[in-house]
């Protein structure tokens, strides 16, 4: 430390300066250390996406710093009718009403359909397939109950302090919520 | 089948005005949920947690933790190798592991929105962040930029050929920092971009994922990085612009031995960013047994402005006082057309907002300027959002902009006027010293100096070749 405290030979005039810069450093990292004391708040947050706000754009699947992205499709299964004729399952106008690829809306095949009782389907999101293109949740907000909806996944979002989708969004659907709030549910869980 | 796909007709042709209409909350079950006869148990939407608190705590201890390590391996233990492995861990953990987010050249955007908009949430981890860097800049200079920094670490880890830069270059490029930072606040503090996060060229890297422009970016950053030395520290960085303030203040400071100089210029060819000042005046007879500076010359040529070498003397001081006198002249002046200019690309930085650009769209498409809608403009109609709410929303944002703009046009101005009143100030020194401002400690310098421990065998050899002069 010796070397690097020793204050230069030279002059009083540079000890001064230097002195005049730490102050004036001192008082403007106090001001806004004061400023930010009275803004800065301890509760965490994170980025989700309103699904109320969500117009469905598919922005969400190609914005993300993520290859796939970090927002997928979930399903509030409490609030699916569990159609035979899902339409955020089939395209419009599908062939047939089967599971076959060339029927299917979603583009990777994300959604798997079980007959749980005549004449009801139940529709479960395979998450590690899904892009979050959201074409199925276009479909289930046209014709459907609106039970498939985008939600950003926090397994795999990594919290950008400038959320990339949340800039290209048009309707500014995605904003910071608690942490201990992770998620904008259409519809709570049931126990 | 048919069934099916008659209920499902009956049902569409229904539901086909509701086309475009938001769900209200979960009101709005068009199939009501069946009643299963079988004891069919529903599945449960699945919402894995964010990290917890534990990573912020981690975070901002190692931050700590590195920031005093760094000073200690600078200022102490003066060892380059040292700072180079904390330059490795911090290229793991800040970027590779945390993907290079939050950091402190970001956090200047959180810190503006949180003092502009009292509504924006500042957390406590961001406002750390951006202050520990700082205070400990204040205290050892920019070891933060030494080991610390992601962003440096990367950069500095590529440095394999570097060339020098003329200074004039390296002042004239050193001002598109103080462009980035006015910038970057003015934008944050109307919430219309974050570029700092935007543009940030390595952060695509550490996540290994990203735009074909981000990862782009990064590899030319990386590429020219390689012979230009850390290029975005040197001439984009707006946190380092604020380090750059206060380091001149700080209470330790790294230092070249200045006892027995033997003026042998290792460590100015040693440092890859220009960050040592060359004396400019013969030094003191016996400081190392060399009669004066060995620099005027062609080496001379590489220090900007006055006050090299040869030009010593009367006639000289005179000059420099004149010259002096116009630019303090000059400098309003200079302020004044960069306030114009502000004032001039005011519109054009207003665009940047999205809300000013939602609402231009909307008045273009309503006056039958363009054709058809645009996602943003559809869903504001449909949803039939405030017209009046927008418009109220642009004013506000138009009038931060109104001075904002000249205001940054004139923060340049003032900046451009200040380096060059810098520039033309006589600097008396007889010893190579560390340009603080410029330097970001990464201690090549110090392990370069022939009188750092293990270099005693050069300090010998080079005392040698000086004596037959």
């Amino acid at each position: 430390m010796a070397e690097a405290t020793r204050s230069e030979p030279s002059s009083d005039r540079r000890g001064f300066f230097r002195g005049m810069v730490r102050g004036m450093a001192l008082l403007a990292g106090g001001a806004t250390l004061g400023l930010l004391a009275t803004r800065a708040q301890a509760a965490r947050t994170v980025w989700q996406i309103d699904p109320h706000k969500c117009t469905m754009c598919g922005r969400c699947a190609v914005e993300c710093v993520l290859m796939p992205s970090a927002v997928k499709c979930v399903h509030s299964h409490g609030m699916c009718g569990y159609c035979e004729l899902c339409t955020g399952f089939f395209e419009p106008d599908a062939p047939n009403l089967h599971e076959g690829a060339e029927n299917q809306l979603c583009p990777t095949g994300a959604i798997e359909r079980t007959l749980i009782e005549e004449p009801y389907y139940e529709y479960r999101i395979k998450e590690n397939q899904c892009i979050g293109c959201a074409k199925c949740v276009a479909g289930c907000a046209a014709f459907g109950n609106g039970s498939m909806y985008l939600q950003i996944r926090h397994d795999r979002c990594v919290d950008c302090n400038d959320c990339a989708i949340a800039r290209a969004c048009p309707t500014q659907a995605i904003r910071r919520v608690p942490a201990d709030q992770p998620y904008l549910l259409k519809q709570v869980n049931e126990p | 089948m048919k069934s099916a796909i008659g209920h499902w007709f009956g049902w569409g042709l229904g539901a086909a005005f509701w086309i475009g209409l938001p769900v209200p909350t979960g009101a709005m079950q068009r199939f009501p949920p069946p009643q299963f006869e079988t004891d069919h148990a529903l599945p449960v939407t699945t919402t894995p947690p964010p990290d917890g608190p534990w990573r912020d705590v981690l975070d901002v201890a190692v931050l700590a933790g590195a920031l005093g390590l760094a000073a200690w391996l600078v200022l102490v233990r003066r060892s380059r190798r040292g700072v180079l492995a904390l330059v490795v861990f911090s290229l793991i953990y800040f970027g590779f592991w945390r993907g290079g987010c939050v950091c402190p050249i970001g956090a200047i955007q959180n810190v503006t929105a949180a003092l502009a908009d009292p509504g924006h949430a500042l957390p406590l981890v961001v406002a750390a962040f951006f202050l520990l860097p700082l205070l400990a800049t204040i205290m050892f200079g920019r070891v933060y930029c030494a080991g610390v920094c992601p962003l440096g670490a990367i950069q500095d880890v590529v440095v394999i050929k570097p060339l020098r830069v003329p200074m004039w270059l390296e002042h004239a490029l050193g001002m598109l920092a103080y462009v980035y930072l006015g910038a970057a606040v003015l934008f944050a503090a109307t919430g219309s971009a974050w570029i700092i996060c935007e543009y940030d060229p390595f952060v695509g890297l550490f996540r290994m994922s990203g735009t074909t422009f981000m990862l782009g970016l990064g590899a030319v950053f990386l590429l020219a990085g390689m012979f230009f030395a850390r290029p975005y520290c040197r001439w984009l960085c707006p946190y380092g612009v604020l380090m750059s303030w206060i380091a001149p203040g700080a209470v330790w400071q790294p230092r070249i031995d200045p006892v027995g100089c033997i003026q042998c210029q290792l460590c100015r060819d040693g440092c890859p960013i220009n960050a040592i000042d060359v004396p400019d005046v013969p030094s003191p007879a016996g400081s190392g047994g060399t009669g004066g500076p060995m620099l005027p010359g062609p080496e001379a040529g590489l220090r900007a402005g006055p006050g090299v070498g040869p030009g010593v003397g009367p006639g000289a001081h005179r000059r420099d006082r004149r010259r002096m006198a116009v630019l303090l002249i000059a400098a309003p002046m200079v302020i004044s057309i960069g306030a114009l200019l502000g004032h001039g690309l005011t519109p054009a930085l207003t665009r940047m907002n999205e809300r000013v650009r939602l609402a231009d769209r909307l008045l273009a498409e309503d006056m039958g300027w363009v054709e058809g809608h645009t996602d943003a403009t559809a869903a504001f109609r449909s949803r039939g959002d405030s017209r009046t709410e927008l418009a109220t929303e642009t004013k506000r944002i138009t009038s931060i902009y109104a001075w904002g703009g000249p205001l940054l046009g004139g923060f340049i101005g003032l900046v451009l006027a200040a380096k060059l009143i810098q520039q033309a100030r006589r600097r008396r020194s007889d010893e190579f010293v560390i340009h603080q401002p410029r330097c970001v400690a990464c201690a090549r310098c110090l392990a370069l100096c022939p009188h750092h421990p293990g270099n005693e065998a050069r300090l010998v050899e080079l005392t040698r070749e000086k004596e037959p002069l």
